[in-house]
């Protein structure tokens, strides 16, 4: 029975959400919160995973203060069979290091097969956290997930999809994925789900469960200091060079690459 | 809305089929009217969300939980809300699936209603050509061959008919008796001799399928007869008991689904240099449209109530739930396309096929004159009884 983990971040309504022009901070007081999209297609795909593979367990896992249960609720009514808290008052403030690392210390006490994560999350969009979480564990990463085509306890055939195509790759699990929105339809929460996630008690691992070092969690195990935040600027879509012979093409190539070479 | 103190389960219940609707329903309920298209993959989806069968006891793999029609009411207005001919589906399956709980044995809801808790869809057929308002007159014959029966007859304006996989059927057993000459059988799709003849072209619920069905020599085992031979009418009104409150339901969720776009439209909406809805004409309008539903749905729910706390005869509370649920839609509906105005008559808008589905809710499951027949009779009864 294979355990696959699925991270969640609790974000702020991406409808809502206001940068604070004095301070550069999201202001996220009285904002609705939501699961990060990205995330709930992570969450579907491990649903997707278990029922493929005849059996088995979701566990939906976040790190975040104690209303963050109710992101985890939320998973438990669209199918996760499981849901864990990490909550403690020495995990605020953490950056994406030191977040990953209360990840991998909860990976290590569930021992999964599979770890699914969007593939950043909307608030912040970093996409350091699943990448990061694969490096704590040792562990294989395939990011931008668009199909897992395979899945057997111990490997995975998966594709995934960059600017310049589609890969296709051969993974021995365990290992962490992190997926885009392409690889599934999330299902909708269905009355028994969300029946049972009202009910469900959802266990809070704070560092002791965890053996934790609070000075590797938290504000303490941060390196990161947010120097400014802005939306980021739109990126240019790359040229192709579609007409024409190769070796027009290649000329074309050649001649971008010299442009942008420093003098 | 006013507080009906909804059980925790309930709540959750309206709440998985409001994001249902707004989710999966909204985004194609033009398409499907236009083209005509059967919401299967809809229906499925309903099943999925475990709301195929709130109305089906939990041993049979439903989630009744003691109160089947007024869940089956509640997620019947939720899903009107936003489109009163994809509900149908859900709405009429139950009232195939009615028959089997009021009059099947035990073996027989074993058979099916575990089914239909699981998303097959049910359909119910009475009424025929020549058998509207007067079912007594039906033609399609049930007669006894050695341990079963053999069906000849054809059924017409059937909800769900060609869709569904699992039809509860009224014959005629015994023609010479009558109101007491009919029993109700179960069909399923596929069965030999059992075909559908042409789907209706209509004026509203264009996403749901109506059809004739036929039976031509369809040999039936006497297992699929529910309740004993000769009491077909009686299982019949009783699933009318049931099923009408059912009916009031998507005519009020359409009613309501009109009047929550027409004050949304209200407020938008600017003219002479303000939104309409700072006219007091209009303001009253929308007064009275409110009142008509609230009071609709507080009728709706107390006889939901009663019939689930086990009334004998709920007949006259059914008729009116129905009936006036009903006559608001439509008029709720059509005073909504006049709050739109001139986009309201354009199909551009949302607004004109309330009205064309809320007209079906007049008409089926006992028009309302039939409605009004029934209220009065049981009136001069009770008085009699005096």
């Amino acid at each position: 029975m294979m355990e696959i983990m699925v991270c969640l971040k609790q974000v702020p309504d991406a409808a809502e959400v206001r940068v604070d022009p004095a301070t550069r901070t999201l202001m996220r007081q009285g904002v609705a919160a939501m699961v990060n999209p990205f995330d709930l297609h992570a969450l579907e795909e491990g649903v997707r995973c278990r029922e493929r593979l005849g059996g088995g367990r979701v566990t939906a896992v976040s790190m975040g203060p104690p209303q963050a249960a109710e992101a985890l609720r939320e998973a438990l009514a669209r199918g996760a069979d499981a849901a864990v808290l990490l909550g403690s008052r020495v995990f605020a403030g953490a950056d994406t290091l030191a977040t990953s690392r209360v990840l991998a210390l909860a990976a290590g006490k569930l021992a999964p097969g599979l770890i699914l994560a969007g593939k950043q999350a909307i608030d912040a969009d970093t996409g350091q956290v699943g990448p990061e979480l694969a490096a704590w564990l040792d562990w294989p990463l395939v990011c931008y997930v668009a199909k897992i085509r395979e899945i057997s306890p111990a490997r995975a055939v998966v594709e995934r999809r960059l600017d310049s195509g589609r890969e296709v790759l051969e993974v021995d699990l365990p290992a962490v994925f992190t997926v885009i929105r392409e690889i599934n339809e999330p299902r909708l929460p269905s009355f028994k789900g969300r029946l049972r996630a009202k009910k469900a008690a959802i266990p809070v691992w704070d560092e002791r469960e965890l053996g934790a070092d609070p000075a590797e969690t938290g504000l303490a195990g941060s390196p990161t200091a947010v120097a400014e935040i802005f939306p980021p600027p739109r990126r240019e879509r790359g040229e192709m060079p579609t007409a024409g012979t190769p070796a027009e093409a290649a000329r074309l190539l050649a001649g971008k690459i010299r442009e942008c070479r420093p003098a | 809305m006013l507080d009906y103190f909804l059980s925790e389960e309930q709540s959750l219940m309206v709440a998985t089929a409001r994001e249902l609707a707004e989710r999966k329903i909204l985004p194609v309920r033009a398409r499907y009217d236009e083209e005509e298209r059967f919401p299967h993959e809809i229906f499925r989806a309903i099943a999925e969300a475990d709301l195929a069968g709130v109305y089906i006891p939990e041993e049979y793999g439903g989630s009744a939980g003691g109160s089947p029609i007024m869940n089956m009411c509640l997620v019947t207005e939720e899903l009107s809300k936003i489109c009163g001919g994809i509900a149908l589906s859900f709405a009429s399956s139950a009232l195939g699936a009615l028959p089997i709980l009021i009059a099947g044995d035990e073996e027989q809801k074993r058979r099916w209603l575990p089914r239909m808790a699981a998303g097959a869809l049910g359909a119910f057929a009475i009424t025929e050509a020549d058998a509207g308002s007067d079912p007594v007159a039906m033609r399609t014959l049930a007669v006894r061959d050695g341990d079963g029966y053999v069906l000849n007859g054809t059924k017409m304006f059937i909800t769900n008919g060609g869709e569904a996989e699992i039809y509860s059927v009224l014959a005629m057993t015994d023609r010479e008796k009558g109101a007491r000459g009919a029993s109700c059988f179960v069909v399923e799709k596929g069965a030999p001799g059992f075909g559908f003849g042409r789907k209706e072209s209509k004026m509203g619920i264009r996403a749901s399928a109506t059809r004739e069905l036929i039976f031509q020599d369809c040999r039936l085992p006497a297992a699929n007869r529910l309740g004993r031979e000769g009491s077909g009418f009686m299982t019949a009104m009783k699933t009318f008991d049931s099923s009408r409150p059912g009916v009031g339901s998507q005519a009020l969720g359409i009613a309501a689904g009109a009047l929550a776009l027409a004050i949304g439209y209200a407020r938008e909406r600017k003219q002479f240099g303000r939104p309409i809805i700072s006219n007091q004409g209009l303001q009253w309008m929308l007064a009275d449209m409110a009142t008509q539903v609230e009071a609709a749905r507080a009728l709706i729910y107390a006889t939901a109530r009663w019939i689930d706390a086990g009334a004998k005869r709920p007949t006259m509370a059914s008729a009116m739930s129905k009936c006036f649920a009903s006559d608001v839609a439509m008029r709720v509906t059509i005073d909504a396309i006049q709050v739109f105005g001139g986009v309201g008559y354009s199909k551009e808008y949302p607004i004109e096929k309330y009205a064309r589905d809320a007209k079906i809710t007049q008409i089926y499951e006992g028009t309302n004159q039939i409605q009004r027949d029934e209220i009065a009779l049981a009136l001069i009864r009770e008085a009699a009884r005096k």
